[in-house]
């Protein structure tokens, strides 16, 4: 869907390791530097609500970043996610409560069942596409609710299952900096697992599919094993993401996965912007922090009690104008505004990029 | 025979939300995931309505049939429209982020709270006794007889009139259908009102009948199931499809574990999407691309 991004003149690419490099210039490498800095010294001056809500961030990374690949990058759509989350979470709650096995051993396992629910979910697709193969993710998600739910409710646990803070040679991790740092490394491995997929094989493979599948199959893709491929790692993370989930609040219920967590996702890559990793950290930036701006503004307002107990109802509806705003006046989504800001700069005082002879 | 009963009662509900899926879809190639909102935003509609025109319940109730068909169309043109042409998800994201929208204004106009729009009517919902010692209350009789008679005119709508041929030529092929003079914009909005206006009419006659908050997007979302069986383009298989589905969901519950309510529909969509993706009487398309 993108092409690369705008440069200055001047930066020519002369070798297929330049093309694979992470970064180009040194303006990226500095301002990626001076970012990593941010987020390392932010836990100093942060409130434990600003902590919280980063950690929620970073937990919604892992998401967004892992929808991206299936839907953003291989194109399948995927109404499923926050079954998948469930799912993690449920492992961990589950293994806790009936093995009280560790950390260790709970993360990796939901990485695998996750994975195992990536089969079953990614199968559809090999008959379904584009309406189809959504809804039939989306009647998964509701027997991976209903299965969760059956779990709390026959071994009543009605509201809930507990989950204690993992423990390190019986030292307990509780310390909202120490989660900040945990769930920022998920996020940043996360993160270069994507960005390795892309620039491999698999993602090249995963593009062409995208873009069409029986060119994709004419050029010797296999398309279902790749396509699988797809779901499985895309629920393994997701599955991983809901695993933290569930370390992190301690607390595993199927009333935190709701059809509205897997829409948000949705919202998150759509906002973000489509086929781009990039939209996918501002996404899941946006679409976290959004509610909490909402809530400020709320606040901010005469008479701000009254409000107190309509905030859902308010959230829901400003939620829902966001993303329909976002759906028709900007498709690209963040991701395209930041690059209309780019060539903007780079192309003054010209309004256009020369009709040839450049990239695009 | 009480559970035959409820099967048909839960049947013509679902008959009566699918068609909406089934029109908007036929004609636009739109899956309409907001119908269980606009479903909900008739029912509270009448509520509404009711209070304003408290004695005169027919009329009331005539007012909110015809402001929820204006809801249809207003979606269109202010909303679906600009959707034209863009990819399938999107379009489907814009009908949620619509129903989400919904969700919030519903509750922020009408509250929370569980209401009775049937109190304000003016009507009393009796049970009636039929033969075989079954029981069915007079709305949910209702419901069974405005399903029939919702069918009855779609199907001679779609057949024998004028626009109902437009709407099928529309739906068919969308260019060849312009270029003999078809309005397609006004075929697409009259497939949203009257989509919106069938699942306001279940909406209404639901709330009159239990009473009405917002979980009633729930069933909005299961009447989804009854449509794809059927198959999604076929209002004939929304009829089977709602049976079909209506059966699975009563016999499981009564038999099994009535937990199993809200997924039955689900499974029963998850067998058919594999066995037969297009549905038992739906056309066997080029199913999509993203």
């Amino acid at each position: 869907m993108f092409k690369a991004t705008p440069r200055a003149s001047g930066y020519l690419r002369t070798g297929y390791a330049q093309d694979f490099a992470l970064t180009g210039t040194r303006v990226e490498r500095f301002s990626l530097f001076i970012f990593v800095l941010a987020l390392l010294l932010f836990p100093l001056v942060a409130s434990a609500f600003q902590l919280d809500i980063a950690c929620q961030v970073f937990l919604a990374t892992i998401g967004s970043l892992s929808l991206m690949l299936l839907t953003g990058y291989c194109g399948q759509i995927s109404l499923g996610h926050s079954g998948l989350l469930a799912a993690g979470a449920f492992t961990v709650g589950v293994l806790f409560r009936e093995a009280h096995a560790p950390f260790w051993i709970t993360l990796p396992l939901a990485a695998v069942v996750g994975g195992v629910l990536g089969v079953v979910f990614g199968l559809p697709s090999l008959r379904l596409r584009g309406l189809y193969l959504a809804v039939s993710t989306l009647a998964l998600h509701f027997v991976v609710i209903y299965l969760g739910g059956e779990y709390e409710s026959k071994r009543g646990f009605s509201t809930g299952i507990m989950v204690d803070p993992p423990t390190i040679g019986g030292y307990e991790i509780a310390s909202p900096r120490i989660w900040y740092f945990i769930l920022l490394s998920a996020a940043v491995v996360s993160l270069f697992i994507c960005l390795n997929l892309m620039r491999s094989r698999t993602g090249r493979a995963w593009r062409a599919i995208r873009d069409h599948e029986t060119v994709a199959e004419a050029l010797g893709i296999g398309i279902a094993g790749y396509k699988v491929l797809a779901f499985v790692i895309s629920s393994a993370m997701t599955a991983v993401a809901g695993a933290l989930f569930a370390y992190y609040r301690n607390f595993v219920s199927v009333e935190a996965f709701s059809l509205f967590l897997t829409i948000q996702y949705a919202a998150m890559i759509i906002i973000g912007g489509m086929g781009s990793l990039l939209g996918a950290l501002l996404g899941a930036f946006f679409v976290t922090v959004f509610p909490y701006i909402i809530e400020a503004g709320l606040m901010a307002l005469p008479g701000a009690q009254r409000y107190a107990n309509v905030l859902f109802a308010v959230n829901y509806a400003a939620f829902g104008v966001v993303m329909i705003a976002f759906l028709i006046l900007e498709p690209l989504g963040l991701v395209g505004i930041w690059r209309r800001i780019q060539s903007y700069f780079l192309l003054w005082p010209f309004k256009y990029r020369p009709a040839s002879g450049s990239r695009k | 025979m009480q559970l035959f009963v409820n099967i048909i009662v839960l049947a013509s509900i679902y008959a009566l939300i699918a068609c909406g899926y089934v029109l908007i879809y036929r004609v636009s190639r739109v899956l309409n995931l907001a119908h269980g909102e606009l479903m909900m935003l008739g029912a509270y509609l009448l509520l509404t309505v009711g209070s304003t025109f408290s004695g005169h319940p027919f009329i009331a109730i005539a007012v909110a049939v015809v402001l929820s068909a204006c809801v249809g169309i207003l979606v269109y043109v202010f909303l679906m429209r600009k959707m034209t042409g863009e990819m399938v998800l999107a379009a489907v994201l814009t009908t949620i982020a619509l129903g989400i929208l919904l969700r919030g204004l519903v509750v922020l106009i009408w509250s929370a709270q569980f209401q009775y729009p049937i109190k304000s009517l003016g009507f009393v919902n009796e049970s009636i006794a039929l033969p075989g010692g079954a029981r069915v209350s007079t709305f949910a009789a209702l419901i069974v007889l405005t399903a029939a008679v919702v069918y009855v005119s779609l199907f001679v709508f779609l057949r024998f009139g004028r626009w109902g041929v437009r709407m099928r030529a529309a739906g068919q092929s969308p260019l060849l259908a312009a270029q003999r003079g078809i309005n397609l914009h006004a075929v697409y909005a009259l497939a949203w009102s009257l989509s919106t206006l069938t699942g306001s009419l279940a909406g209404m006659l639901m709330a009159l009948d239990s009473g009405l908050d917002a979980t009633m997007i729930i069933i909005g979302l299961k009447a989804f199931p009854a449509a794809l069986v059927g198959g999604l383009d076929s209002l004939a298989g929304a009829l089977v499809g709602s049976l079909i589905v209506a059966s699975a969901e009563v016999l499981l519950i009564h038999f099994v574990d009535p937990l199993l309510s809200d997924v039955v529909p689900f499974l029963v969509l998850i067998a058919m999407l594999f066995a037969r993706p297009w549905g038992l009487l739906g056309t066997r398309e080029e199913l999509d691309r993203v």
